[in-house]
């Protein structure tokens, strides 16, 4: 389910490190909790952002969540295919409608966020509350 | 993102649950579970906020059909020689005007002629009504009216009738074909806002043409044991038919775009009919009645309202939802009471209270959203109408 080669927030925000890029976007579990996705708000190109600071918001028919970001960095792409299609985030949120590309401060920042092992735990343990 | 998902959903489906209350089940829970919905504590009651998905839910129910478990609402029945006159009393709209068999929407009122609360009044004789109102209010409108009848002052008695009853809602442009394959009952004949006693699957059945979806459709009130009878006969006569389960989200989107009020939002016991956009429910010539003598002065007032609820539309891609500060000439002049995409229209809605002077069609306003000001107009409601 969770792409071993990612790395989680526990505010269910993934990165995937690409060399000194990272890439963005919210988690399968996010997605479900959220429901239908209207609208995403995402920071243009040239936005500086921070690990563990919001950037950004994602829309649902039923509610709003902010995006925190997993890593620091500059944002160098928004992704083109949600400003049309944001329902893309429920049908594919680790793959297709990934929400940004950051050019990283420190590539091994990421190191110290959980691992696909520590999130599905982590995940399992959030879901009993349902 | 979970604890803002959690924050905004209880701003969109307020909970007002007591401090030791044990969370409500209706009978059906066991059903919904099965179906994996998506549950939510409602008013404190445990209830399918979603199944498949909002949208699609929401689709389903203005082109084809929903099946809504609303057995959480609350019914209360008053009989007796003074039944009527006690109606009168408590409520806003006129009760006389109803014909056996008729329902009307109606306002539980304070003396300050605010809402305890709104409900439908159906008039079964005019010794006996029955009220459907609001799951969370339910205890504290009963509480309310057996007040108003101290010592036995109507001749009427006052009755919580609601663990006696479990409620179902069919809706859509296909409901009244749906529920004609399980019963005797020659459904075209009732009109909206009618409604008669006769049997669904052989179960004995108040069926009501009404609902909280601004399409055609039925309610039906039975005893809670026939649950999952009902709900299993209705999903095989409907399913064929495009009919999936509705939970709360759709119902909410549904009854935003058909303009109806939500209590809680519109309306609370500080909002009077007037200001609420209600006059048609309110009607002074039956007057006295509870909170009338107030009613009369508010509109009378030369200086006219202090409020009034409009519809409006945002004018970009943003989303003024519940709570969010309405702005005009720079400073907050009220607040959205509901809003939200509309899946119908494919546009954000809303309402809010704004003051009568800025409240015409046409007047822009701004949405503060989260300290960001988007553009909105004020629209005519409702904002949806189902084809005629």
């Amino acid at each position: 389910m969770y792409p071993a080669d990612y790395r989680y927030t526990k505010q269910h925000e993934w990165v995937k490190i690409d060399g000194a890029v990272g890439i963005i976007g919210i988690t399968h579990y996010a997605q479900q909790e959220l429901g239908d996705v209207v609208f995403v708000d995402m920071p243009k190109s040239g936005t500086k952002i921070k690990a563990g600071a919001s950037f950004g918001s994602v829309e649902s028919v039923k509610a709003v969540s902010e995006i925190f970001s997993p890593v620091s960095g500059e944002i160098t792409e928004n992704n083109p295919l949600l400003a049309d299609a944001p329902e893309k985030i429920n049908a594919d949120p680790h793959v297709a409608a990934w929400l940004v590309k950051v050019k990283l401060d420190d590539p091994k920042e990421a190191a110290a966020l959980m691992d696909a092992v520590a999130y599905t735990a982590y995940v399992a343990e959030a879901a009993k509350d349902h | 993102m979970l604890i803002s998902i959690v924050s905004h959903y209880v701003s969109n489906f307020p909970v007002n649950t007591p401090a030791i209350a044990e969370i409500r089940k209706t009978a059906l829970n066991a059903v919904h579970r099965r179906l994996n919905a998506r549950m939510v504590n409602f008013g404190g009651w445990d209830m399918p906020l979603e199944y498949s998905g909002i949208l699609a839910e929401h689709d389903a129910v203005r082109h084809r059909a929903g099946l809504f478990d609303v057995s959480h609402m609350g019914e209360i029945e008053i009989t007796g020689p003074g039944a009527q006159s006690l109606v009168q009393w408590i409520s806003c709209n006129n009760a006389a005007k109803l014909i056996d068999g008729q329902i009307q929407y109606s306002g539980l009122m304070t003396s300050r002629g605010t809402f305890v609360d709104d409900l439908l009044v159906h008039k079964i004789s005019d010794t006996h009504y029955m009220l459907c109102v609001n799951a969370s209010n339910q205890d504290a409108d009963y509480a309310h009216i057996v007040a108003q009848n101290i010592n036995g002052k109507f001749d009427a008695k006052v009755e919580n009738t609601s663990p006696r009853y479990s409620q179902l809602a069919v809706q859509g442009p296909r409901a009244a074909e749906i529920l004609q394959k399980l019963t005797p009952v020659a459904l075209a004949p009732i009109r909206y806002y009618y409604f008669t006693f006769g049997q669904v699957s052989g179960i004995d059945c108040l069926i009501a043409r009404t609902g909280y979806t601004g399409e055609d459709g039925f309610e039906i009130y039975f005893a809670p044991e026939h649950s999952e009878k009902l709900w299993n006969d209705l999903m095989a006569a409907g399913s064929p038919l495009g009919m999936i389960p509705a939970g709360l989200g759709a119902r909410n989107t549904l009854r935003l775009e058909a303009g109806m009020c939500l209590y809680g939002h519109e309306i609370d016991d500080t909002t009077t009919p007037w200001e609420a956009g209600l006059a048609w429910i309110c009607k002074m010539e039956k007057a006295p009645f509870l909170g009338s003598d107030v009613l009369a002065a508010q509109k009378a007032n030369a200086h006219g309202l202090p409020r009034k609820l409009v519809g409006f539309e945002m004018l970009d891609k943003r989303i003024g939802r519940d709570g969010y500060p309405v702005d005009a000439a720079g400073k907050e002049v009220g607040r959205v009471t509901s809003g939200g995409p509309s899946p119908s229209l494919k546009k954000n809605i809303g309402m809010a209270y704004v003051p009568p002077g800025i409240s015409a069609a046409g007047t822009d306003l701004s949405i503060d959203i989260r300290g960001q000001k988007a553009a909105a107009r004020i629209i005519p409601l409702p904002f949806y109408k189902r084809p005629q």
